[in-house]
This record gives C-alpha cells, sequence and structure tokens, in this order.
C-alpha cells in the first residue's frame, strides 16, 4: 500500500512537472517548435504533390461518421437547407485579383476530381468514402492569387459554442492535387452531418482541417488577426496542431 | 572495464523520460477514442476488436483531459525517443555491447537450458556465470530494443497521415492505418509489462547497487 501511495505521488509529481513545463514561455515554445520539426520532416520526406493513398470502391465505409458540428442551427442555414442549398454561394476572396461568387451550379460544372480517400479524425477513428469535387488549385487561379497571399482560409456557416468554424492550410496543401471543394460524397450530395453542401477535402492532414459548411474560400498573407490567430477553430479554442498531418 | 557503457547510461535515462512521457500522453489519446479496429478504417463499436477501459486522470499527462496537450507532449517527445534508440543501436553495434552481451547463442536456445534458466529466475538465484546477460535477460532486452521500441516509431509513423504518401508501403504491412494504431497500443502495453517486470527484478536483485551502476557505469563483477 505504501509503494502504491508513493508511485501515485511519484506520478502526480511528474505531470505537475510537466504541466508546469508546458506552461513556461520556453515550454510552449518547445512544444510549439516540435510540430514544425515533423511538418519539416514530412516535408523533406515527401514531395509537396505526393498523393494520399487511394482506394477501391469497394473499400468504402458502409456509412461516414460525422464529428464537430452535425446540423448546424445558427444563421441562415436551417433554411438553406430546406431548401437544398438552392441559394448557396462560395465565395473566392481576400488576396485575389478576381474575387468570384459561384453558385452549386457553377461548382458542379468545373471539371471534377473523384477520389476515395480515407479521413482520419484526430481522435483516432478512421471512415473510407468517395468524395467529388473541383480542385481548389482551379478557384485559386481562377481568382488569381496576388504575390503576397501566404495562407488559404476557409470560412465555414457552423457556429459551434459560440465561434464560427474555421481553417486554414499554407499554399503547398492548398494546391495539392487531392485538394478538392467536395460536394458529393459516394456520389450523392453531401449529407448535413458530412458538411452539405460544400467541404473542403485536405487529405494529408487530420479530419479538423476538413472544413465544412463551406461558404467563402479567403487567401490571406498572415494568419494572426483572424479568430484568435492560431489558424483555426480547433487550434484557437484548444491548441490543436495547425499542422494536422501528424 | 565499467559495467555499463556511458552510451547505454545516456540512452538508458533519457529512454526512461522519453517512453514515461509517450506513454502516459498516449493514455490520453486513447481516452480520446476507446477503439481498435483492424484494417484500414474503423469508428463504430460494431468495427471494434477491442473496446479500450478510460484510463483515470491521475495516470495520463496532461493530468487531465486535453487531447491537444496530449498531443503536443506526444509530439515533441516522439523526436527525442526515436533519435536516442538510434543512437543506442549505433552505439551498441560500435562498442559491440550487442554481440558480447545481447546476441544469444544457439546453445542457450535449446530447451533444458531455457528451463533452467526460468527455475532459477524463479529460485531469484541472479548469479550466472560467463556473459553478462543469461538467456532470459538477452531476449528480454533483445525484444526491447529489437522489436518493442522500433516497432513503437514505425507504428507510430503508420498512424501520421502527412507520413503516408512516403510510407504507405509500411502502412500496406501493418495491415492499414487502424491496424498500425492498434499495434501502436499493443506495443506500448507490451513495453509497459517490460517495465514492471525490469522495476520487479531490479528491485530483487539489489535495487541501490543496480541504480547507482546505472548512473555511474559501476564496474563489471567477473573482469
Amino acid at each position: 500500500m505504501k509503494r502504491r501511495g508513493f508511485l501515485a505521488v511519484a506520478g502526480a509529481a511528474f505531470v505537475a512537472g510537466c504541466n508546469k513545463v508546458a506552461e513556461s514561455n520556453a515550454g510552449s515554445r518547445l512544444l510549439g517548435a516540435a510540430e514544425k520539426w515533423h511538418q519539416g520532416a514530412h516535408r523533406l520526406l515527401t514531395n509537396r504533390e505526393a498523393l494520399a493513398p487511394e482506394y477501391p470502391k469497394s473499400a468504402i465505409s458502409p456509412y461516414f461518421r460525422g464529428n464537430g458540428s452535425t446540423d448546424p442551427q445558427n444563421g441562415d442555414y436551417p433554411a438553406q437547407a430546406a431548401e437544398g442549398f438552392a441559394n448557396w454561394r462560395l465565395e473566392v476572396r481576400g488576396l485575389v485579383e478576381n474575387p468570384l461568387s459561384l453558385s452549386l451550379d457553377n461548382i458542379r460544372k468545373l471539371p471534377q476530381r473523384t477520389q476515395v480517400t480515407r479521413h482520419d479524425c484526430v481522435e483516432g477513428w478512421s471512415a473510407i468514402g468517395e468524395w467529388t469535387g473541383p480542385q481548389l488549385s482551379l478557384l485559386l487561379d481562377a481568382a488569381k492569387l496576388k504575390p503576397e497571399a501566404k495562407f488559404i482560409v476557409f470560412r465555414c456557416a457552423d457556429n459551434l459554442n459560440g465561434q464560427d468554424y474555421y481553417e486554414s492550410v499554407d499554399l503547398i496543401d492548398a494546391y495539392h492535387p487531392q485538394t478538392i471543394v467536395a460536394h458529393l460524397l459516394n456520389g450523392e450530395p453531401l449529407p448535413v452531418k458530412n458538411g452539405a453542401p460544400l467541404r473542403m477535402r485536405i487529405e494529408r492532414q487530420l479530419g479538423y482541417k476538413h472544413a465544412k459548411y463551406l461558404t467563402a474560400i479567403e487567401a490571406v498573407a498572415s494568419l494572426d488577426d483572424i479568430g484568435k490567430g492560431k489558424g483555426g477553430y480547433w487550434e484557437d479554442r484548444s491548441g490543436y496542431q495547425w499542422y494536422a498531418g501528424i | 572495464m565499467k559495467r555499463h557503457a556511458l552510451s547505454t547510461r545516456i540512452w538508458h535515462w533519457s529512454n526512461l523520460v522519453c517512453v514515461v512521457v509517450l506513454f502516459m500522453s498516449g493514455l490520453t489519446i486513447s481516452n480520446a477514442h476507446r477503439r481498435l479496429y483492424w484494417g484500414d478504417w474503423g469508428f463504430a463499436p460494431e468495427q471494434a476488436w477491442l473496446a479500450v477501459p478510460r484510463f483515470p486522470d491521475w495516470m495520463t499527462i496532461p493530468g487531465y483531459y486535453s487531447l491537444a496537450v496530449a498531443r503536443d507532449w506526444h509530439i515533441l517527445m516522439a523526436w527525442p525517443f526515436a533519435l536516442m534508440l538510434l543512437f543506442m543501436w549505433v552505439a551498441m553495434l560500435v562498442n559491440r555491447h550487442f554481440k558480447r552481451d545481447l546476441m544469444t547463442t544457439r546453445k542457450e536456445w535449446k530447451p533444458g537450458a531455457i528451463w533452467n534458466d526460468i527455475v532459477q529466475h524463479l529460485k531469484l538465484n541472479f548469479d550466472h556465470e560467463g556473459g553478462k546477460f543469461n538467456f532470459l535477460q538477452k531476449l528480454a532486452y533483445g525484444l526491447v530494443l529489437g522489436a518493442f521500441l522500433p516497432m513503437m516509431v514505425f507504428t507510430g509513423i503508420g498512424i501520421s497521415p502527412g507520413m503516408e504518401p512516403t510510407f504507405g508501403w509500411m502502412v500496406d504491412l501493418m495491415g492499414g492505418r487502424q491496424s498500425a494504431r492498434s499495434l501502436h497500443f499493443i506495443f506500448a502495453f507490451l513495453l509497459f509489462g517490460f517495465f514492471v517486470v525490469h522495476v520487479l527484478l531490479v528491485i530483487l536483485a539489489g535495487p541501490f547497487r543496480q541504480i547507482r551502476d546505472m548512473i555511474t557505469g559501476g564496474t563489471r563483477d567477473e573482469a
């Protein structure tokens, strides 16, 4: 019993020590730096165009789990859903020469990419689905990025715990061939729980990067002035890693 | 000659810190989704091969449920853990620790010899002539250094979506990402099992001298 008591005390002291390190300036900088080491290693080892695995249709999961917002009730989203998203617009804006405002029809008429890929949630589960939509690079080229644009921000219709969902990637992931604006899942319009009517696919990163209920794509020079400045809803709220390839 | 080389001692203690932080933060990550699957995918109870119990906060880092903070620690410690393991392998090949002390001989694999070793262990008789380690020790340390620890690195890479475009073949070898995740968990608990037995045997074999020698290097009995 005494030994167990000792172990519990030693364990608690160890955890307290770790938390002290994490809370210190140097400690939190170190934890942030580690994310950059991984990103650097991934970029060093992996060609910027290298594809995430694609599966045969037979590998598709029987249904596709939804996480985070699964049925937004804020703003005019319920009304838009009720009319089948007939008046949904996707804006491409920010540091672009030629801002765009696209209807779902516009998006469906663009050249499409269909890919059967695996979705990995930060929690640990995976699901496989077939996604269809235009490559993001197509929209960015049509809007013509200004040279000072460094990040692409995804604006979303859902408001979770009082904050509007958003996400961001750098230009390497924005221009990756599998980065698409998906409007079909397994050949059907996206279900609401999976982000209807539009969601991002960022196939080399975890699920929270794949912004759902997409309303705008915004080119920016810095993420500092957006949300709380960490580049995404979960990054701002809980301190999730901005680079979610780990 | 020292009982433990400097490289072994540096690795031993740095590895202890890394593995403890990785294990305890890993328990928090496990709490985020308490099911394990085989194959490429899995997300629902009917697909799981194991429902994992929730690990209480006191045995986790950061000591309360935060997937983000746990991942921070896990991501940080993965680097020194993997690099130090590489360092240890290079060091023990170069200084011949592996060949001299850890490699088993054909004679040792005879059932009678193994049985005798087990009996001696159960009698808590740790004196053995000849090499530094007896067969069971060689087997345990060999498995930990050659299989359990490296598999933590490989299965960890296998779970990481950013690594998959390059290491997809490795994920396929493991049977898919969810299999890699399951293996990550299994090897973590094999390591935990080793840790318990290792600490127990150190306590039984005279903890003061064992720990002192792993710090100062000590001297070889037979030399």
